[in-house]
């Protein structure tokens, strides 16, 4: 039975929404808004909020000094790519541990988690002889590998949360038609489970875009993606907030887009399986 | 005929030209985002134009991911840069390493013997030069004339502690805004802990006694301690424990702060008039003594070096003779002025007399010069470093120790709580370290 909610509670719930929506965004707003200002603005005490001199200076002192695109490029293809990888060997993965779990699968999904508990820096040395070995620093493969590796635990527990509510009674249908293991995942499991992959993949390609410590430490020249292009306007001895604001406008503003238009199933596949 | 031999000759040309391109070396420099740096990217072209074989690609990061990314890159010999810019916290440890490719060996023309005796001693190790310095600094008093003027004193050319704590009370107006004095209090080993260490200096405190015991427990560094405090609750700004170097720049250039006293490279900020609403009533003296013969200024320099891995060695010579020579702060000064040349670190540049008319240039050599990074400290030392003491453990201990120090700042330790937890803290890595039993 739904409970009755007046419209007063309604409003009330929808201002608090609003402020706690605005004041995690400020920080975001105002980097956007810093971007185009002045150095000297950027530091001004009181700040203005709008009423300053609007310019565009910083954009084409960031873009003149630095390759923004290649960055970008750089971006998309670690992100993307570490996704579609991560979904390839998380499908079968949660699919056998949802459908045919044994003893050991709740161990396994608890220790695979367990690994993202490990502070990064603790296997920095070791992953950068390898790389070095393999030839994969600076390269766009070796991060895709690396990026997959930290985000598998993550996609296979929300593909496995997303499995489990799939009925095992459709599979096991598709079985007595005579579907293969790999028609039954392809062509039942997958369809139904195309919101769920849709939402883990959007979410991952996120995690992935926004990742600061790898993408920072495996690349230099050639392989750098946005992250390092937001470094590289950061000072310690120097006041150049609009110019870091601006770099910073630029680097998100591909995943906020894509985050705008995708936050249905973002929200979606966050809140899947949380409410019985 | 005739069009097969110009298609021949074309090819020939072409050829030649690929030949070429493929010869051409790549040298990746790994770089700091600071304002000398991006000026040396945009004049390269002057290097590249006489050196046709020679590519270059750089990398600018943020001073502390810069740091972490070529320590593990030079650590395991991942040989992904070229040419690194360090600092003189970095050229002692992994120049006795056998890390850092030797550069006496520069041209006669690079005259070596012209660079600032106090940075080259920091860049040497056992007779060797490391890296070459591109811009070197130390630290000193930055006032407001005005407020000076306003408070019935006048700054010395050598003020005192005492001097500084007095005129910092009398120019303070926090109905205003205005804060008689604005020093470092963020946590980090660069950031408090370099300030506090090189103010301890002067106060007669030292980090180590000859046997590496650590010495927090010392008066000298409880005097220390307590008058950084008082002063800071006198007359410093609120939220404090916050503030580092840009934070007080910020404030200064805004008009909030009576006196910073700060790295020498801020003169150049803090007098631009596009920036600072202050540009023109700014005096500079040098960092405040406490009569023990020690004053309380640092010595960096942002350095570049050569990682023993690299396989371009002569090409990242080349690269470093030109961009910390003579003739670069010819063609900076030629393009931008001699206000934006790297400062402090060749005698020449201070022997000109275009340089001489800097406002700032005379107080910046007298601080790097009275700077001694091999004996920096009143009593006998075993550490080389004014601010810093160059051995691999400081970088941690020290950003636990400005931790300590800027609780008390906030207030939520005593000074005394906060040097007992800096000495237990600081006996515990050195006992894991080996320095001591």
């Amino acid at each position: 039975m739904a409970r009755n909610v007046t419209p007063a509670r309604k409003a009330t719930m929808t201002a608090i929404a609003w402020i706690i929506g605005l004041a995690i965004f400020f920080p975001i707003l105002w980097t956007i808004l810093t971007s185009f200002k002045t150095e000297a603005e950027a530091i001004a005490s009181p700040p203005s909020f709008v009423l300053f001199d609007w310019t565009l200076e910083n954009f084409s002192i960031v873009q003149e000094r630095s390759d923004y695109f290649r960055h970008f490029l750089n971006s998309v293809i670690i992100s993307v790519g570490s996704t579609v990888l991560g979904l390839i060997i998380a499908i079968p993965a949660a699919w056998s541990m949802a459908f045919v779990p044994t003893k050991r699968t709740k161990h396994v999904l608890m220790w695979m988690l367990s690994t993202k508990m490990l502070p990064p820096v603790g296997v920095l040395v070791p992953i950068y002889l390898i790389f070095r070995d393999a030839g994969l620093l600076d390269t766009q493969a070796g991060l895709v590998i690396v990026l997959t590796l930290i985000n598998l635990p993550i996609i296979i527990w929300m593909l496995y949360t997303y499995f489990k509510e799939i009925p095992v009674e459709i599979l096991e249908a598709a079985r007595m038609d005579g579907a293969t293991l790999r028609s039954e995942i392809l062509y039942v499991l997958t369809p139904m489970a195309v919101p769920g992959i849709a939402s883990t993949l959007l979410l991952n390609i996120i995690l992935a875009w926004n990742e600061a410590f790898w993408t920072l430490n495996l690349t230099a020249a050639k392989a750098a993606p946005l992250t390092a292009f937001i470094a590289a306007y950061s000072s310690p001895e120097g006041l150049f907030y609009a110019k870091l604001s601006a770099a910073s406008t630029l680097a998100i503003a591909p995943i906020l887009v894509m985050g705008w238009f995708s936050q249905r199933q973002l929200v979606r596949g966050l809140t899947f399986g949380a409410v019985k | 005929m005739k069009i097969k031999l110009s298609a021949l000759m074309g090819a020939a040309a072409a050829t030649c030209l690929l030949a070429s391109a493929a010869a051409a070396e790549t040298l990746t420099i790994a770089t700091v985002n600071n304002g000398d740096m991006i000026r040396m990217q945009g004049l390269t072209d002057d290097f590249t134009a006489n050196n046709p074989g020679i590519e270059l690609e750089w990398v600018t990061l943020e001073e502390n991911i810069l740091r972490q990314r070529v320590t593990t890159d030079i650590a395991t010999k991942g040989g992904q840069y070229d040419i690194m810019t360090i600092g003189t916290y970095e050229v002692p440890i992994w120049g006795k390493q056998g890390w850092l490719v030797g550069l006496n060996d520069l041209p006669e023309s690079y005259d070596i013997d012209d660079l600032l005796p106090a940075i080259r001693g920091g860049l040497t190790v056992d007779g060797e030069l490391y890296a070459a310095p591109f811009y070197g600094e130390s630290s000193m008093v930055m006032y407001r004339t005005d407020l000076m003027e306003k408070a019935g004193l006048e700054m010395p050319e050598a003020p005192t502690w005492d001097f500084i704590a007095q005129a910092a009370r009398a120019m303070t107006d926090k109905d205003n805004e205005v804060y008689g004095v604005c020093l470092r209090g963020k946590a980090g080993w660069g950031e408090n802990a370099a300030f506090i260490t090189a103010t301890s200096n002067s106060f007669g405190a030292r980090w180590f006694d000859e046997n590496w015991n650590p010495q927090f427990d010392s008066k000298a560094w409880s005097d220390t301690l307590n008058f950084y405090l008082d002063l800071m609750a006198a007359a410093g700004p609120p939220g404090a424990s916050s503030n580092g170097f840009n934070e007080n720049l910020a404030l200064f250039q805004t008009g909030k702060c009576g006196m910073w006293i700060d790295a020498t490279v801020a003169a150049s900020f803090v007098t631009n008039p596009n920036d600072s609403t202050v540009h023109d009533k700014v005096g500079f003296a040098l960092a405040p003594d406490n009569g023990l013969g020690k004053r309380s200024n640092w010595l960096w320099a942002w350095s570049l070096a050569i990682p023993a891995g690299s396989e371009k060695i002569e090409s990242a010579k080349k690269f470093i003779a030109w961009a910390t020579s003579k003739d670069y702060l010819a063609l900076v000064a030629s393009k931008e002025g001699w206000a934006n040349v790297p400062p402090g670190t060749r005698t020449s540049l201070y022997e000109n007399p275009e340089y001489a008319k800097v406002p700032f240039a005379k107080m910046t050599l007298d601080s790097i010069n009275s700077a001694d990074p091999t004996n920096p400290a009143v009593d006998p030392v075993p550490y080389v470093g004014v601010q810093f003491v160059a051995i691999p453990e400081f970088q941690g201990i020290a950003t636990a120790v400005g931790q300590q120090f800027s609780a008390a700042l906030a207030g939520t330790v005593t000074a005394e709580e906060a040097l007992a937890n800096a000495q237990s803290l600081t006996v515990r890595e050195m006992t894991k370290a080996g320095y001591i039993n």
